[in-house]
């Protein structure tokens, strides 16, 4: 584990120019998936990290999401006249990520106190309240979100790609600076704390460590994670819905963390690209089967539910480590760095 | 004034069904230190069981016992074939998801996602006292339904043998083992007792909402969830005067602020307790250990 940051430096590197030279290889409709994969694959990671290290568990983060978008949204309308065009998106992106970072300050200094079933409970409420607080800020824009100009590709590169393509090198690029810093803050000596308050938050006081400013930092990283993966998610779609970003996207993330390994940022990878995929392989699925419209309609929006919730029973019933453990069984004689799922509390 | 004599009698009228959904969350609480969360999807299958019973006699009564056994018989199942494999409450509540996000969308497959009328035993018009409006004959027969069951729940658990043994395996599971206490069944049946008494609730709640439809329970489940916590997770009647709370305020934040507020009362109730009381209003003396 003890990865020193030149080295993370240097994989997050090779790893988006290696992404960015992948996005040749595939269609527009392709590297809009791909984008929507980055932007899950930002929240993913913030969200494995936090079950994984802190043992805290957040139903909440697609609220946080959410944040990001209507963060980014007030960004750019912000910047709007002030800032170079070209220049607003990443004003859009650093608002989306403080807006949610600010949101889970709030929601982490609650969450410290509590033990994981009443923390998985309140976040669950933040995301159930969230229309009802967009429809109560007229600022927010009701059921119909917000919209933001539509963006083109720069001139400069308007002869060579798409627009899908430019938006999957943004989303890349601002999904391998999330991963790069929550591997940094993983491999150094934050992420040795919150494994020692996620084993033993007793001891871990004892060593001079502070549990619950530990789990505020965890839950306010991850929050951020969450913040631009929802702000990228905002460029992708030109505006951002309080619909889009309700309790099944939150469960989804979940599923992502679980299905790659909780507290695996690789595994992340895969659980993102599931949760996007597998509902798009679905689909293809039942359109290409002669159905009934109305039994199309029903298998379109359960399918994939279906099969996430039965992935998510399997996998923590028969593979607590998630895919990657399952690949990485084969080269076991390793020493595992940490367990994957952890105690949350000890009554 | 006559208003607000209506929305508080609805309040506690709606409070009772949480109440009793909360019991719901309580008695599984107790037997397994896991919050189910899975108790509105399940209780939500074992209605459209219940409606269809209904549609196929033309009795309510017939698709009430039906409710309560498919009810019943999920708990057992879930516990038995699902939740066991829970190493720790992490795994417990991520099993949970996985079991409502299964239940939730076989539902929809099954039943589309259209909401479905529900029939009604008793009227739902509010009986006028002395030109106030009140409760409805309805709101009536739910709470004596909630105060028989919460009654026959407190026997069950401080009077009966099979009360005094399920206590016991929740509090000290080893030292019951040892002194011949079926741990693992008292809490089999602290499931099938649970997952009817939800699917009871959700029943009895149902008529009052727009219908039944495969997330009927969702926001149910976080205003019982916010009664539970409020109430203490350990206490049944803490479960009560909680639900009374919750679905007073709901009714007066409704009535006065309008729906679409309500679930912001709900977040603000369980972010003020959660924050002044971690552990609820009405927690046992068992001093939490850090």
């Amino acid at each position: 584990m003890n990865q020193n940051p030149r080295r993370i430096v240097l994989l997050t590197m090779v790893g988006l120019i290696a992404a960015i030279a992948g996005t040749f290889l595939l269609d527009p409709y392709r590297n809009y998936l791909l984008a929507l994969v980055a932007a899950h694959l930002c929240a993913i990671a913030g969200l494995s990290l936090l079950i994984g290290r802190t043992g805290q568990l957040s139903l909440g983060h697609a609220a946080l999401m959410a944040a990001g978008g209507y963060g980014y949204v007030a960004g750019v309308k912000v910047g709007d006249g002030v800032v170079p065009g070209g220049l607003q998106p990443v004003l859009g992106l650093v608002v989306a990520v403080v807006t949610a970072s600010v949101i889970g300050l709030v929601l982490g200094l609650a969450g410290a106190r509590l033990h994981g079933p009443y923390l998985a409970g309140l976040t669950l409420a933040v995301v159930l309240a969230l229309p009802a607080l967009t429809a109560q800020i007229p600022a927010l824009g009701g059921d119909q979100g917000l919209m933001v100009p539509f963006r083109s590709v720069p001139q400069a590169l308007s002869s060579l790609i798409a627009l899908e393509q430019w938006q999957a090198w943004i989303a890349l690029t601002v999904v391998a600076v999330v991963l790069g810093v929550l591997a940094t803050v993983d491999a150094g000596a934050p992420g040795i704390r919150m494994r020692a308050v996620r084993d033993d938050e007793v001891a871990a006081a004892l060593a001079g460590i502070r549990p619950g400013r530990i789990k505020v930092q965890a839950f306010v990283l991850s929050a951020a994670a969450a913040g631009a993966g929802g702000g990228v998610l905002c460029f992708v779609d030109s505006g951002v819905r309080p619909g889009g970003y309700g309790v099944t996207l939150s469960l989804l993330l979940v599923v992502g963390v679980v299905v790659g390994g909780t507290g695996r940022l690789a595994g992340a990878a895969i659980g993102a690209a599931l949760v996007v995929l597998l509902p798009w392989l679905i689909g293809l699925g039942t359109s290409a089967v002669d159905l009934p419209a109305e039994a199309a309609q029903r298998l379109d929006g359960n399918l994939a539910v279906l099969v996430f919730g039965l992935l998510l029973i399997g996998l923590t019933v028969l593979a607590p480590t998630g895919a990657l453990g399952l690949l990485t069984r084969a080269g076991a004689s390793r020493k595992r760095s940490a367990p994957s799922i952890s105690p949350l509390s000890k009554d | 004034m006559d208003r607000f004599v209506f929305l508080l009698t609805t309040g506690i009228a709606d409070g009772v069904v949480f109440a009793l959904f909360a019991l719901s969350l309580v008695l599984i609480w107790r037997s397994t230190r896991i919050i189910n969360f899975a108790a509105a999807a399940m209780a939500v299958a074992a209605c459209y069981l219940a409606l269809a019973v209904t549609d196929l006699t033309g009795s309510y009564w017939a698709g009430l016992i039906v409710a309560v056994l498919v009810g019943g018989t999920l708990g057992w199942a879930v516990e038995r074939g699902i939740m066991r494999a829970a190493r720790d409450p992490l795994s417990g509540v991520i099993l949970a998801i996985g079991t409502v996000m299964v239940l939730q969308a076989l539902t929809g497959i099954l039943a589309g996602p259209q909401s479905r009328p529900t029939p009604v035993p008793f009227g739902d018009r509010p009986v006028i006292v002395g030109g106030v409006a009140t409760l409805s004959p309805y709101d009536l027969f739910v709470i004596a339904v909630a105060v028989t069951l919460t009654a026959g729940l407190h026997t069950l658990f401080a009077r009966t043998s099979l009360g005094l043994q399920m206590r016991a395996a929740a509090f000290a599971p080893e030292m019951s083992r040892l002194l011949g206490v079926p741990v693992a069944r008292m809490r089999t049946i602290g499931w099938i007792l649970a997952a009817a008494v939800g699917a009871l609730a959700v029943l009895l709640a149902v008529p009052g909402e727009l219908g039944l439809d495969p997330h009927a329970g969702d926001s149910l489940f976080v205003s019982a969830f916010a009664v539970a916590v409020i109430g203490g997770l350990d206490s049944a009647q803490g479960a009560v005067i909680g639900g009374l709370l919750v679905g007073v305020l709901i009714s007066l934040v409704t009535g006065y602020l309008g729906a679409a507020v309500a679930p912001l009362g709900v977040l603000a109730l369980l972010a003020l307790v959660l924050l002044v009381r971690p552990a609820g209003l009405f927690a046992g003396v068992e001093a939490r250990r850090v």
